[in-house]
């Protein structure tokens, strides 16, 4: 017996068995570049090693942090994005249609059993899908698309396994940032994390996905889940091609050689994280009465189409209360498109939201549209570090989508509870 | 003569190449490293100086330009008590010289911010130069130590390709 880390590492680096501690070379099914860290930075490095991509089927490149296009940096940015694509013919490119993260999969890009790599830190997301996947930089995804491999320690597994049910209103999200304050932003210790338990298979793909992105934030190496139904319904309705064998990565009591954390989901609350870590996290009723400036539905882990859905059934028939701004990032078009076509976008436009493109947007604190001095933000994004989303003075708070749904009526932080309940 | 940065918080790659900048040049980016936390860190810091941090070092995004800005300031190595992965990785391969410290260890009270050091790479070896003592880091692993001295993936790879070339018949 071995774990589905181990599995998938062994398969990828063409041994029959992955050790723990080994040191392998592994074969890279796919690798993924952005707009910030890909085509602008491994392009001199290719270049100079005067290779091209490996192979141009295993590669795929979004366009997601540069978006939109502001001022002369971005647009050189973007046109070299567009030339190195071209320049090196791949087919997989994603030029404003969401953040990578849920790009990859609603494409059809990932399946159970793949050894993967992205050139962002949230690419743990793909363990929502039984891939092993982790974010690495720029140089060594130059290595990465000139070689066709990478390095690998084989990891331990630490499983954390939920057990029971969420109450209604208690999301991924909450169950990561109480995992977050559990076991520390390092607890992972760059090893592989699996979840298990039943609340993790109730979960449905775009939540298992919040689970496995912010496996990064727990310091892990890659975040997996092991594919069951849910997983496989999925994929066949974006034509992924699944392996005949997929049933050989679905591992669920994993031979540990690891820890084992075991979580209650029954009787968890929502969870809110105050600033600068998502470690920082507790009860949402510790926080009570906080006053914010923005309300930010965004990112990879906060966006996508069912959270905008979770926003909305909070949102409906109430409107933003009038001493705030609530702003959503729709996390890709195709999500977007969906909550349109089901009514979800014309709520959140009535409620009073302001929308922004589908993009990294104040999350990544790339852009012009970031926090300002001062400012207080509740985000159901992953990350609250010191300036990351603007100005070093700001603040950030991380909560669900339905936390922040609920507190943006408000005007202050709320138990999403309270409010359906009353 | 070269100095010590020591930082007790957790550092972050948000407050060592910060977003708003990343669309900007090298050198512009470097100028805004770890504003937030040590606004005064730019002006002041020289060659061969040498970071020390507690656990977690580098934690958040990809970027490798929060390691790479710390090479572009002159810094020598970054010491800490953990590393997040991916800056460990980048460092690296960049090569900055990223040295981790055994378990548990005291470190000298000498041991404070802007104590003159001297740091032996080969020796894994931070030296405190005033009261000559010495804070030994965890052995780097010989594959990772070989691609520092090469100084870097790129030239290591450079010199694997240039050794795979098949002379012309």
């Amino acid at each position: 017996m071995t774990t589905l880390a181990q599995k998938i590492i062994a398969k990828a680096s063409n041994q029959p068995s992955a050790k723990v501690g080994e040191v392998v070379v592994c074969a890279v099914d796919l690798a993924m570049i952005h707009d910030s860290g890909g085509p602008r930075r491994v392009k001199p490095i290719l270049e100079k090693l005067g290779r091209s991509v490996w192979d141009k089927n295993r590669v795929a490149v979004v366009t997601d942090h540069y978006v939109p296009i502001e001022g002369e940096e971005t647009r050189a940015i973007q046109e070299l994005t567009r030339e190195w694509v071209l320049e090196q013919d791949i087919k997989n490119f994603y030029d404003q249609q969401g953040i990578c993260h849920v790009v990859l999969p609603e494409r059809g890009h990932l399946s159970p059993g793949m050894f993967c790599v992205g050139g962002d830190s949230h690419s743990p997301t793909g363990g929502a899908f039984g891939a092993y996947m982790f974010g690495i930089g720029a140089t060594e995804m130059a290595g990465v698309l000139a070689t066709g491999e990478i390095w690998i320690k084989v990891p331990e597994t630490i499983l954390i396994k939920w057990t029971g049910q969420t109450d209604a209103f208690v999301t991924a999200k909450d169950m990561m940032l109480a995992t977050c304050a559990k076991i520390g932003m390092g607890g992972g210790r760059y090893q592989a994390i699996q979840y298990a338990g039943e609340a993790i298979h109730k979960l449905n793909m775009q939540e298992r996905m919040t689970m496995s992105n912010m496996a990064a934030e727990l310091g892990a190496q890659a975040g997996l889940i092991s594919p069951d139904e849910t997983t496989i319904e999925y994929l066949k309705s974006v034509n992924a091609s699944i392996l005949d064998n997929w049933q050989n990565y679905q591992i669920e009591k994993p031979d540990l050689n690891g820890e084992v954390i075991n979580l209650d989901a029954s009787s968890l609350s929502p969870q809110i994280a105050a600033p600068h870590s998502p470690e920082n996290s507790s009860d949402v009723d510790d926080f009570k009465n906080i006053s914010f400036d923005i309300a930010y539905i965004g990112a990879c882990t906060g966006a996508k189409y069912t959270d905008l859905m979770a926003a909305a059934s909070i949102l409906k028939n109430r409107k933003v209360s009038s001493n705030v701004c609530l702003k959503v990032a729709p996390a890709s078009l195709r999500d977007q498109q969906r909550a349109e076509r089901e009514g979800i976008m014309r709520i959140l436009e009535d409620a009073g939201a302001e929308f922004l493109p589908n993009s990294c947007g104040i999350c990544a604190g790339y852009g012009s549209d970031r926090l300002l001095k001062e400012q207080v933000c509740i985000s159901s994004t992953a990350r609250n570090f010191k300036g990351r989303m603007g100005d070093p003075s700001s603040k950030v708070y991380l909560a669900s989508p339905y936390t922040v749904a609920a507190s943006a009526i408000a005007g202050t932080m709320v138990d999403p509870r309270d409010m359906m309940e009353s | 003569m070269p100095r010590l940065w020591l930082f007790e918080e957790t550092i972050d790659t948000d407050v060592l190449a910060p977003g708003f900048y990343m669309k900007s040049p090298l050198a512009e980016l470097a100028e805004h490293c770890l504003e937030a936390v040590r606004p005064e860190f730019v002006s002041k810091v020289q060659k061969g100086d040498v970071i020390l941090a507690g656990d977690n070092m580098g934690v958040g995004s990809s970027r490798e330009q929060a390691a790479e800005v710390l090479k572009y300031h002159g810094i020598a190595a970054v010491i800490a008590r953990s590393f997040a992965g991916i800056f460990y990785r980048n460092s690296i391969n960049l090569g900055l010289p990223a040295l981790i410290l055994p378990k548990g260890l005291t470190l000298p009270d000498e041991c404070v911010d802007g104590a003159e050091i001297s740091f032996q790479f080969d020796k894994s070896m931070l030296t405190l130069t005033k009261s000559q003592k010495v804070i030994g880091c965890e052995p780097i692993p010989t594959f990772l130590k070989t691609m520092i001295d090469d100084g870097g993936l790129v030239p290591h790879l450079e010199k694997r390709f240039s050794a795979e070339v098949i002379p012309k018949c």
